[in-house]
């Protein structure tokens, strides 16, 4: 059973073991073709028209689905490897072993942005960005600068003690807790850590990243906590919803998977962490 | 591309055409400044930091240079099209600022501007992942 662990509790033989991973799928041309999904996504979900994997209920299940066939490629590279996750709220510094040498390398240098240490940094030569939105094709971060100051604990437990997974209009502009953990309103939790992290993060290409994994595995985490919070609420809306993905109703681009099979994340992965009242309810 | 346009010939700094851009989304502003009358509502054309911002506004039926929303202005950042999309609470996003929002397309290519730092847009690319 994969465990997918807190990034700060890894063993430097964890690291590396992820890390090279993480390159052999670069170097295959996998990885840019999760890359290329994601902003085909980012550009065609909109809050008036179709949308499946952002600003709408399905964000969390496409995500979760997303996630979980990225991580069936790190282990078929390496069975040992699990996608780890960045708790943000608690490693919120750009001194976090997050960001040493030994795993993600640091922020950019103020020139031009380029992460300049690390597995990533472009001089290894063994991490150009090819699917992109300009002309650069090197790594880039700015740690801190688009927004201060990542979500805190507090702000990540107001959103979790939202009854309601999500509302109409089922977009950008909902309230409830599907669009208050993705950011559009309210704290603003998903969306800031982006915009924290900065360079292609900030972008639609944000998976060039290799945080981009382990900050959406910390947001899965939190719809699998918010669910433990609230065992009675359901994922909505339950069908006949024009523009959104329904309960059952199939996700583009996999076209066999429904929110309703993403629902419990135990039947895939467990985390090295599980939210206590999880195991009673179900 | 670089040729310098009528407006620009005006003397008016970067700033000002922005001025008219903005108030010329308003119907005041278009009935009582005469320059307004030439161009669309909403048409943007300065130079930010060294770099040309075209904005065209969306026309109701148009459809402007292969993106997919009609209605949405087309932006231009030296000439390379910008995806932009709009919120439901009328802010806007790019594909280069994908997860902060801003109040107008105007504010929103500046941003651009700044984060590209010099590099040019790469053509744009529609999903085709359905």
């Amino acid at each position: 059973m994969t465990v997918r662990k807190n990034q700060a509790a890894l063993t430097p033989e964890e690291k590396r073991a992820f890390t090279n991973a993480l390159l052999e799928l670069k170097r295959t041309g996998r990885y840019d073709r999760f890359v290329t999904t994601h902003n085909g996504f980012i550009m065609s979900d909109t809050d008036s028209g179709d949308r499946v994997g952002h600003r709408s209920p399905s964000f969390l299940p496409w995500h979760r689905r997303f996630l979980l066939e990225f991580e069936a490629a790190l282990q078929a590279v390496d069975a040992s490897v699990s996608i780890p996750y960045w708790d943000w709220t608690a490693d919120r510094t750009t001194r976090s072993s997050l960001w040493a040498a030994d795993f993600l390398g640091g922020t950019g240098r103020a020139r031009d942005g380029q992460v300049m240490d690390g597995p990533f940094a472009y001089a290894t030569g063994k991490w150009e960005v090819t699917v992109r939105v300009d002309g650069r094709n090197y790594l880039r971060r700015a740690l801190g600068e688009g927004v201060a100051q990542l979500p805190t604990k507090a702000e990540v437990d107001a959103v979790l003690a939202m009854p309601v997974y999500d509302m109409a209009p089922w977009n950008s502009s909902s309230n409830g807790f599907r669009n208050n953990l993705e950011g559009w309103r309210g704290a603003n939790l998903h969306n800031r850590v982006h915009v924290w992290v900065g360079g292609q993060m900030a972008t639609g290409v944000s998976p060039n990243d290799p945080v981009f994994w382990m900050h959406h595995a910390f947001i899965d985490k939190l719809w699998a906590d918010w669910q433990a919070k609230h065992p009675q609420s359901p994922y909505l809306p339950a069908a006949g919803t024009a523009n959104v993905v329904d309960l059952r109703d199939t996700m583009r681009p996999w076209n066999d998977v429904t929110p309703a099979d993403m629902l419990d994340h135990r039947r895939f992965y467990a985390f090295d962490a599980e939210p206590a009242a999880a195991a009673s309810q179900r | 591309m670089n040729k310098i346009t009528r407006r620009q010939a005006l003397g008016t700094t970067a700033g000002a055409l922005t001025v008219l851009g903005i108030a010329g989304a308003t119907a005041h502003a278009a009935a009582t400044d005469s320059r307004a009358a030439t161009t669309p509502a909403g048409t943007v054309d300065e130079v930010y930091q060294g770099r040309r911002i075209q904005i065209a506004p969306g026309t109701g039926g148009g459809h402007h240079g292969g993106h997919h929303s009609p209605g949405l202005p087309t932006v231009r950042i030296d000439g390379r099209e910008l995806h932009v999309m709009q919120n439901a609470d009328g802010t806007w996003i790019s594909v280069v600022n994908h997860y902060e929002t801003f109040a107008d397309p105007t504010s929103l290519a500046r941003a651009a501007v700044r984060e590209l730092q010099g590099s040019q847009l790469a053509p744009m690319q529609m999903g085709g992942m359905a």
